[in-house]
């Protein structure tokens, strides 16, 4: 066969197959199963004649050996050796609507060579094997001294009759280098200077100097942070924020110190169960909280608590195994020998994560840097220090302990006040009284703007002639109460006594002054009892003090008599109109004494202290007594001045503690929640048996010691181990993607039967191999691939190699493919030297179109640009909103990272034209390079435009490329001479301010230039 | 013909036709036509359509929030009897509830009489006066039934086939498939607009590509700043300079091309045309102020003021321009309390400028191949909800109502039922998945034929489990 007859073959082979296919499917030699019959028989057969046995047509399964070949009633699917005899070549074949198979209703047909394959296959045995990516990888042995990547590589590339590509220019070389470690453009400098190094290390050097930058990091991170679906906000509905950056950082880091994978893998899963678990690792163990979770009203728990189990399975399923074990969510797998139960084993893993199912985050684990660790420690032991000395001992204050129980005991015993409890406490509004043991009425429930509280005592013959009202302060309520405003305020606009006297009659007791414990400026006792019962204006409240006891002592008129039978009605208004102004937590007392009728008295001790006080001091137990010394330490006087400075100290570090950033991290819950089976996912269904965690049965099983439920850290110890086929391929073939442009197997996230056998299986068994006989280290796998002679290939495909393997699955060259969103933002930022290159912190937000977050609510939300610096970081750290991810990032394909995604997509589409058209971003970065060109290159317009173009592309313009641009420059001078008015509002688009001492329509000329460079499509590629 | 039309002719002629085919140059669209069979290279995939074209467009007015079918198409006049009374367990045992989770469910009868319209006596209550007018061109189906009882997954549900996230909206699949017939404008356009009680929020989710390639997502139709975003050229460039600069790209790119042979330099270049007839076409579509006062009055909207009303007559507009995929989101549904003051308030702004989309496009011709969709995420309890003001009712997913009218649809037909209470489709059930295969069909796709291979599976707008086409409905 001539060169082009194969080539034509081989063009017309991957028209007609599956479009993942390589080169290789038509490569004539003996048939392998799992390369060659495996793929054809899983799309086209197992459907109907897999694994799920729920699904399986006429009891027949062709998954494996013993299936095909059983017998059915005479006759066999597969009778190895004997095409004629096997039930499998005749319906293929067959032109009978009944009989072919596979069957037209489910619209799938197999090609003649795919027909071909499976005669050839039952002709040479019918073998089955198992599927390669639970077959354990190993390596082929490598002749000395040549890079293994380039060995293999060439060896399939020879039976191709395929040549490798010459190496690539150099400046396409650090180009390339710096786009794939870094994410960055090289400097003019930088690829002058390795133009210039000719030393044979020359490369080993950029590459080890590139793999030590922490730039590094970041650019790792970005392929990391897809397939773990990191984000900013929570996803589902409200998508609200939640704390969590963090997390982002630490991957950074993670990558720059070359953290070894079983480790990183190890801490994502369960940082918070390895020994000595670390700020670090806990931050690590963030993986397990990166979901969406919702806060939506209405939404039922067990709903969403199905939904984080399989939300996770998936994200390991993603991220480490290669598998779409998500689909056993309903039904066992269609396609790989999973199941139900194993889905919901390995969810099983994830029971134990602490969350609210349904509502708001909660804050997160502290996460200081090295400086603000330090004041915390700080804080922390001037508190220490402080409560070391209030411990004692206070001589002085013991020594006066004795004098302030007795006086105590009698302030109890001479109390003239009582206190009532209520018989009924209601609401006039939706807000829930309920009356305590310490006959203290604590609201909660409903919050209404007004509310009037009633309440009821039976009579039991006492005489009243005053009442007091306590407001008091309750953890429950808003900044500690006593009322239920968010401030603690509350405004009692009146109150009104009346009696029901025993036979039925209703009187209202007239009230003769009121005084108060503190009143807020504006809102006086008295006025919460001037008879005007329906004004919201006055009334008396406690603004600033709240968080302590406050009271209102209001005098009787005339002493009242409640006889037994007689009711004591009280109603307390509450007719602020605002923000729920209305007592949180109150008491109510009365008094026989004309004279505590008519002042505020010290304030009654709590209720357990009283009680302590009237029992008498021998029988008082050690606890008890310890209990009143403390009490006491905390009211007298002497100490005053160390309690506040206690209490301020132990503000000082709260409140610091409170205001460093925060991260979602994994707590175990002493007990898991219960998972099982859900048949067909239906949460409401729960007749399915529990399931403790456990993993797939089809995959090497962990050993344990031990009878305990295996947890978290048994689950990431087992995807790290050497045993399991997987992990180590997955991860190898999605970081070749990120220096080829496509994994060795194309389909990232499926290693199963529906996705790709690897086009070269030996080299990605090599290298992960090799990547665990490494000690799972990174860097050092970067550097190998990077290494290559085959990363360093020419990516100028000739039309004619193009044809002949157009996807470039061969790699006799490197490829070409447009750089990912956020790069796209740092290339522009890069050139333009707007970029802010700073390391982690909170995510950022650059200007983004007005109004973009109007289809937000609960709450409705407003964006607001960053300033300064946090305008010009580079695009990972873009604030990343699920639900209407940044416009620009969006254009370029960047994921909404609701769920896990190791593949982007690459679009060519008009709104990558309008953003770098248009978006502000990219006009103030050209007007920005524009500065540059002026400030920096003295020369003529000629020497200008060569200045520039080596800024973006790193290479010398060609003539026609020259000129095209003097020539555009030229024009818009001129215009923007005749028109400074539009030069000035050109130059304002973006916050960074135009040099002064430039002239205006030089530099907008300028800016147009720069605007064609950054719009580029060589600009934004990586070649 | 104008400089920037013969520009775009010649351009047209090199790169096939519009928004989505463009792209149709870059090798990852071969491999979509190459994956779908045999076929010209054509906007959409080969051998799409394969069944008879009834519509050619949809604009689907989406009722964000979920409105009552109760109060609107679905009359019972057992619930109004029993109103107050306990709802009966039978209806309740064993179903999911959303918001009246652990309360005392009890029966809230309809409120709003019905009448009967038209020809074919529909029965809609008086809410809906305009909508009665145009009765006869209604199909109304009675028994919707969805999976999810809130909003979040329930839209995405009902935009995606799945509550799934990151998988390709209808509109989506439906450019995939078929392509876009707007020369310069995009082929799935999306409106947004707002009213009443705490509007539910929507996401980018219910109108992405998903796994589909980004230039099949829907491009939001914006009522204030630029209309398309970033369309608006930066301070001090006119469209003279732009041109300028967008010539000089696309020359230097070509000039790369020779030196690289790059196949997706070409599409870049196609795309960078396609952006500045955009610059130039789309301030002309949104200019309502050309559309005459008694055209503005018909809809009720005024230029600007960003309406559903003014995003009936966009969607009229960009129809006229070819536009395959228009959906309105009208967030304002979402009824718990006050119901009959919000809805009411609600009705009136979404009655009038449905009616008058439905005899404007009629007018022009455009009803016959242009189908319309008019409903929401899930429908409303039978039973009452009292958490503050007057009375509403809580999300319900059981059984709802929806009306399809125009391209292809039978008018007058009244389809399916639920029980006598409102809360279960009972007579022939309609899926959120028979809904989408009947909009395929309409269209001329079958539905289990538009998919692709993601994650190992065959994926399909219709999912997994059989859907049906409603073809009771279909004229």
């Amino acid at each position: 066969m001539t060169r082009s007859a194969l080539l034509l073959l081989l063009v017309a082979a991957f028209a007609v197959t599956s479009p993942t296919a390589g080169l290789h499917a038509a490569v004539p030699k003996p048939v392998d199963y799992n390369r060659d019959v495996q793929p054809i028989l899983s799309d086209k057969c197992f459907h109907c004649h897999g694994p799920d046995e729920k699904t399986r047509e006429a009891k027949l399964r062709l998954d494996n050996f013993a299936g095909a070949t059983a017998d059915h009633d005479g006759t066999r699917a597969l009778s190895p050796g004997k095409p004629e005899e096997s039930e499998i070549h005749h319906r293929i074949h067959s032109t009978d609507k009944e009989e072919v198979m596979p069957p037209p209703k489910s619209h799938k047909t197999l090609t003649a060579a795919e027909k071909d394959i499976l005669d050839r296959w039952i002709a040479a045995g019918g073998e089955y094997q198992q599927h390669w990516a639970y077959v354990p990888p190993v390596k082929v042995s490598i002749p000395a001294g040549v890079n293994p990547i380039d060995h293999l590589v060439r060896q399939r590339l020879a039976t191709l009759n395929l040549k490798p590509s010459p190496e690539a220019d150099r400046v396409t070389l650090i180009r390339r280098l710096s786009f794939d470690l870094l994410g960055l453009p090289p400097t003019p400098a930088e690829v002058d200077a390795f133009v210039k190094d000719t030393a044979p290390d020359a490369w080993n050097r950029l590459v080890a100097k590139m793999l030590a930058s922490q730039h590094y990091g970041e650019r790792m991170a970005i392929g990391w942070l897809d397939v773990v679906r990191f984000a900013d906000t929570i996803g589902y509905h409200s998508d609200n924020p939640r704390n969590i950056w963090p997390y982002r950082d630490y991957v950074i880091r993670a990558f720059n110190t070359n953290k070894p994978y079983d480790r990183f893998t190890i801490e994502q899963l369960a940082g918070d169960l390895v020994e000595n678990p670390s700020l670090e690792t806990r931050v690590g163990s963030a993986f397990n909280r990166l979901l969406l979770t919702t806060e939506e009203g209405g939404a039922q728990a067990k709903d969403y608590e199905a939904r984080y189990v399989t939300d996770r399975v998936r994200a390991v399923g993603t991220v480490w195994l290669g598998s779409t074990i998500g689909c056993c969510q309903c039904h066992d797998h269609k396609y790989d020998p999973l199941t139900s139960k194993d889905f919901y084993s390995l969810g099983a893993f994830f029971a134990d994560i602490q969350e609210p199912i349904i509502g708001k985050r909660e804050p997160g684990l502290p996460v200081p840097d090295e400086t603000q660790a330090k004041e915390l420690e700080r804080l922390g032991s001037v508190r220490t220090a402080l409560q070391t000395e209030y411990d004692g001992p206070h001589r002085s204050v013991e020594a006066a302990f004795t004098l302030w129980e007795n006086e105590a005991l009698q302030q109890v015993t001479a109390n003239p006040w009582t206190f009532l409890r209520p018989a009924k406490a209601e609401s006039l509004g939706k807000a829930k009284l309920t009356v305590q043991a310490d006959e203290s009425v604590l609201a909660s429930g409903g919050k209404p703007d007004k509310d009037t509280y009633l309440l009821e005592a039976p009579g039991s013959g006492q005489t009243v002639t005053g009442l007091r009202i306590e407001a008091l302060p309750d953890g429950s309520l808003p900044a500690g109460g006593p009322g239920r405003a968010s401030n603690g305020n509350f405004v009692l606009s009146e109150v009104v006594v009346q009696v029901k006297r025993a036979g039925g009659t209703t009187a209202s007791v007239p009230l003769a002054g009121a005084v108060a414990s503190f009143e807020q400026g504006g809102f006086a006792a008295a006025t919460a009892i001037d008879g005007d019962k329906a004004s919201g204006e006055t009334g008396w409240a406690v603004l600033p003090q709240v968080n302590q006891p406050q009271q209102l002592v209001v005098a009787l008129a005339a002493p009242l008599t409640v006889a037994k039978g007689d009711t004591l009605l009280l109603e307390l208004r509450q007719n602020h109109g605002k923000g729920s102004h209305t007592l949180g937590r109150f008491r109510i007392s009365t008094t026989a004494d004309q004279a505590a009728a008519k002042r505020v008295g010290s304030l009654p001790f709590p209720r357990e202290i009283t009680d302590i006080l009237k029992t008498p001091a021998d029988k008082q137990n050690p606890a008890q007594r310890s209990q009143l010394a403390a009490y006491h330490k905390s009211i007298v006087p002497e100490l005053a001045e160390l309690r506040q400075r206690l209490a301020a100290a132990d503000k000082a570090r709260k409140d610091y503690e409170e205001a460093l950033p925060k991260c979602l991290v994994s707590v175990s819950l002493p007990t898991p929640r219960v998972v099982r089976i859900l048949p067909r996912g239906n949460f409401l269904d729960e007749s399915g048996p529990e399931m403790m965690p456990a993993v797939p049965a089809v995959l090497p099983q962990p050993t344990m010691e031990g009878n305990r439920r295996p947890n978290r850290l048994d689950l990431a110890r087992w995807i790290m181990s050497r045993e399991n086929p997987l992990t180590a391929r997955v991860f190898v073939n999605r970081l070749w993607k990120q220096f080829f442009g496509t994994g060795l197997s194309k389909v990232l996230d499926d290693l199963g039967a529906q996705g790709e056998p690897p086009v070269n299986p030996l080299l990605l068994d090599w290298l992960a191999v090799e990547f665990a006989d490494n000690g799972w280290n990174v860097k050092e796998l970067v550097r190998l691939i990077v290494s290559s002679e085959t990363y360093r290939q020419s990516s100028v495909a000739d039309p004619a190699a193009l044809q002949a393997d157009p996807y470039n699955r061969e790699l006799a060259r490197q490829s070409r493919w447009r750089l990912d969103a956020e790069l796209v933002r740092d290339n522009a930022l890069a050139t333009s030297k707007l970029l802010v290159p700073t390391i982690g912190g909170p995510s950022v937000k650059p200007y983004q179109p007005e109004g973009y977050w109007e289809n937000l609510n609960f709450p409705t939300r407003t964006y607001q640009n960053d300033s300064g610096a946090s305008q010009y970081r580079r695009g990972l750290y873009t604030w990343w909103q699920r639900s209407f991810l940044h416009p620009s990032l969006v254009a370029f394909d960047a994921p909404s990272r609701e769920e896990c995604t190791a593949e982007r997509n690459r679009s060519n589409i008009p709104q990558q034209a309008l953003v770098l058209l248009n978006d502000p971003t990219y006009v103030e970065a050209a007007r920005a390079l524009a500065a540059r060109i002026l400030a920096e290159c003295q020369g003529s317009i000629d020497q200008r435009v060569i200045w520039a173009w080596r800024e973006v592309l790193s290479r010398h313009p060609t003539p026609e490329e020259q000129s095209t641009l003097k020539a555009l420059f030229e024009k818009h001078r001129a215009e923007y001479l005749k028109d400074p008015e539009a030069a000035q509002a050109l130059l304002k688009t973006g916050l960074a301010a135009a040099p002064p001492d430039q002239p205006a329509p030089e530099l907008a000329a300028w800016t147009s230039v720069a605007r064609v460079l950054l719009n580029l499509h060589e600009t934004i590629t990586r070649s | 013909m104008s400089r920037e039309a013969a520009t775009r002719r010649a351009f047209l002629g090199r790169c096939g036709v519009g928004f989505g085919a463009a792209a149709l140059t870059s090798l990852l669209a071969r491999e979509h036509a190459a994956a779908a069979g045999s076929g010209s290279g054509s906007n959409g995939l080969p051998g799409f359509p394969q069944l008879p074209v009834r519509a050619k467009r949809v604009i689907y007015l989406y009722m964000s929030g979920g409105p009552s079918h109760l109060e609107t198409f679905d009359p019972k006049p057992e619930l109004a009897r029993l109103h107050g009374q306990p709802m009966p367990d039978s209806f309740t045992r064993g179903q999911q509830i959303a918001q009246l989770q652990g309360q005392r469910l009890a029966c809230f009868a309809p409120q709003f009489p019905f009448r009967r319209w038209g020809k074919s006596g529909h029965e809609i209550t008086e809410i809906f006066p305009h909508l009665g007018s145009v009765a006869d061109e209604l199909a109304i189906i009675r028994s919707m039934s969805t999976d999810a009882i809130n909003h979040d997954p329930a839209n995405t549900l009902m935009n995606t086939g799945t509550m799934i996230s990151g998988r390709p909206s209808m509109g989506s699949w439906v450019l995939y498939g078929l392509g876009s017939l707007a020369e310069d404008l995009p082929g799935f356009v999306v409106l947004t607009s707002q009213d009443g009680r705490s509007p539910q929020p929507i996401s980018q989710r219910m109108w992405h590509s998903g796994f589909l390639p980004g230039k099949f997502q829907g491009v939001p139709l914006r009522s204030r700043g630029a209309p398309v975003l970033y369309l608006e050229r930066p301070g001090g460039v006119s469209p003279d300079r732009q041109a300028d600069v967008i010539n000089a790209v696309s020359r230097l790119n070509r000039a790369h091309d020779t030196a690289v042979h790059d196949p997706e330099i070409a599409t870049r270049i196609a795309q960078y045309e396609m952006a500045f007839r955009m610059q130039t076409s789309v301030p002309g579509l949104v200019d309502l102020a050309s559309e005459s006062p008694a055209m503005l009055k018909r809809y009720g909207c005024e230029p600007g003021d960003g309406s559903f009303a003014s995003n009936c007559l966009l969607a009229r507009r960009l129809a006229e321009r070819g536009v395959r995929f228009i959906q309105l989101y009208h967030r304002g549904w979402d009824h718990h309390n006050d119901l009959v003051k919000f809805i009411q308030g609600n009705a009136r702004n979404v009655d009038q400028a449905t009616a008058a989309l439905i005899t404007d496009l009629k007018e022009r011709g455009l009803l016959d191949d242009t189908l319309i969709i008019w409903g929401g995420e899930f429908g409303r309890t039978p039973m009452a909800q009292k958490n503050k003001g007057g009375p509403g009712r809580d999300h319900h997913m059981k059984g709802f109502s929806m009306f399809l009218a125009g391209g292809g649809i039978k008018g007058g037909t009244c389809h399916g039922a639920t029980d006598e209470l409102g809360y279960h489709a009972v007579e022939k059930v309609v899926h959120v998945r028979d809904l989408h295969a009947t909009i395929l069909h309409q269209l001329g796709i079958d539905h289990e034929r538009l998919s692709l291979k993601f994650q190992g599976l065959d994926l399909r707008l219709t999912g997994v489990e059989p859907a049906r086409v409603v073809r009771e409905i279909l004229a």
